[in-house]
């Protein structure tokens, strides 16, 4: 496989909109599962550690994740490789920085990914982009059905998947989505979200999960409960009540904000559009936050001259080890800055 | 009060009250140190804190602290420190005390009701087997036992092969 290549485009799933895109940037689903008969990764000796990553390449190579999957060795490659994985969704920041034998294969169109001896020893996950929690669990139980055929999974039919945190046992399932909530933001009503979604046992995190912080107004809202409701039931409670509800909320506050603040709202959005259009030097998280103004503009038609591809284009392509890779060199923060700038200018045609 | 980051002076945000041997010991972080030490921020309670409240509760704290595996040899307390169980065994070795927690960390659950392996049953009576023969493999490396050893691995190899094929 070859990163360069993969950091100048977007993965196939980013690049469709839907009905819900102006809210919903993507969903995932992910399942956790450990080979029966050995230990957790902690209490695992090295030579086990390796056995696990070795037999799990050979299956997920040998034809369970389609033709022409691609297999990263994460203990060899390059921190700047990593960094890349990360940016693309395709690993954790913890996978990144783990140690020991450990991987990630996925398929070329980036929208299966599964990371071995993460935290378990497979860590798999659909993504899509829009609100397709249906077609991404759809497929992401044919991959476990797939690979029941050769591995044999840690199960009890009281506690039902056996995972390393007993916070995933179950179904190990985890749903989560990536949403855009500017106008939340704005009118400070996002608090009121957070709060009800912790009472609906909901967890909210930024943009690269666990311990990240919500920049550009990109918040993910995954369930935290995974023992005692079935997949079926997980999925549907988030498809049908959890999300819908947000994004309504999100709507009426952008409807709001057009009705009662039109002019300050066009001002941001003309004023972010000018900066990303003349800036010589920016930083990844102020693109991220002009992007958003832009995301922002274009769904309450405030511009037109611009796709949300392209948005999603320039948030992808302006972070750091994307930029680097697609450079072809390792820079500094300020060169990185300059150089993000200048590939900001020439993607919105600007000198 | 503001207080700054011990590491590097930036403005701290998280702070930790920590009991270490009896102990309170209070940190400071900025965001990015705390995420350096592996602290994470959740909205949900750590999964340390749950256990330690539980344990706080409990008036059988004695038992719990001499609760071990014996087939991948951790402790409920060095479960209770990292968080982390070590094996599948380890669901029945502390389940009395998993149960609990369980419900706390899953609205009152503790029963999976989700999809189920194909091939569930032979697969739970082996993994048992395998799980103990491992143990006692890694107890007669340890002695310098190397022929039991090789029975041992001999009949492991056996029994996970017949549970993770090669794909053919």
């Amino acid at each position: 496989m070859n990163f360069a290549d993969l950091s100048q485009h977007l993965a196939q799933w980013q690049k469709s909109p839907g009905q819900f895109s102006d809210v919903v940037i993507s969903s995932r689903v992910r399942l956790a599962r450990n080979l029966a008969g050995m230990s957790f990764l902690s209490r695992c000796s090295d030579r086990q550690v390796r056995e696990i990553s070795e037999r799990l390449r050979t299956v997920l190579t040998g034809g369970a994740l389609g033709e022409g999957a691609f297999y990263v060795d994460i203990a060899e490659a390059d921190p700047l490789e990593s960094q890349l994985l990360v940016e693309r969704h395709l690993i954790s920041r913890q996978h990144a920085e783990g140690n020991g034998p450990r991987g990630v294969a996925f398929t070329p169109d980036e929208t299966v990914a599964v990371m071995v001896n993460e935290e378990d020893h497979l860590r798999m996950q659909v993504l899509a982009g829009d609100l397709q929690l249906e077609k991404c669990y759809e497929r992401i139980c044919q991959l476990d059905e797939k690979l029941e055929e050769h591995l044999t999974f840690a199960f009890s039919s009281r506690f039902g998947y056996l995972t390393a945190c007993p916070t995933n046992v179950g179904t190990a399932l985890r749903v989560s989505v990536m949403l855009h909530l500017p106008a939340l933001k704005m009118t400070g009503q996002i608090e009121k979200v957070l709060r009800s979604a912790r009472d609906m046992h909901l967890a909210v995190r930024g943009l690269y999960g666990e311990g990240t912080e919500a920049i550009g107004d990109l918040f993910q809202v995954s369930n935290q409960t995974t023992l005692g409701k079935s997949e079926e039931q997980i999925v549907s409670d988030f498809r049908e009540q959890i999300v819908p509800g947000i994004i309504d909320y999100e709507r009426s506050a952008r409807a709001a904000l057009l009705e009662n603040r039109r002019a300050a709202l066009e001002d941001r959005v003309c004023r972010a559009q000018a900066v990303m259009k003349s800036a010589r030097l920016i930083s990844s998280e102020e693109v991220l936050y002009l992007i958003s103004q832009l995301r922002l503009g274009l769904s309450l038609n405030i511009i037109s001259d611009i796709t949300v591809e392209t948005l999603n284009k320039l948030s992808l392509l302006t972070q750091p080890a994307h930029l680097q890779m697609h450079l072809g060199r390792s820079m500094s923060p300020s060169e990185r800055g300059e150089a993000r700038a200048e590939l900001i200018r020439e993607k919105l045609g600007e000198k | 009060m503001k207080f700054e980051c011990e590491k590097c002076q930036h403005e701290a945000t998280v702070h930790l009250t920590e009991i270490i041997n009896g102990q309170k010991i209070e940190r400071h972080l900025c965001e990015q140190c705390a995420a350096d030490e592996g602290i994470t921020i959740k909205a949900q309670l750590p999964i340390s804190k749950v256990i330690e409240e539980l344990m706080l509760q409990s008036s059988a704290e004695k038992e719990f602290s001499d609760l071990r595996c014996n087939v991948c040899g951790i402790s409920f307390l060095e479960f209770r420190r990292g968080g982390l169980l070590g094996c599948p065994n380890d669901y029945e070795a502390f389940e009395h005390v998993l149960v609990g927690l369980l419900e706390r960390s899953h609205e009152g659950n503790s029963c999976h009701v989700g999809k189920v392996p194909i091939n569930a049953a032979e697969g739970q009576r082996v993994q048992n087997e395998l799980l103990r023969l491992r143990g006692q493999l890694a107890e007669a490396v340890g002695r310098e036992d190397y022929e039991e050893a090789a029975a041992l691995r001999d009949r492991v190899r056996y029994l996970s092969d017949g549970l993770h094929e090669e794909p053919k």
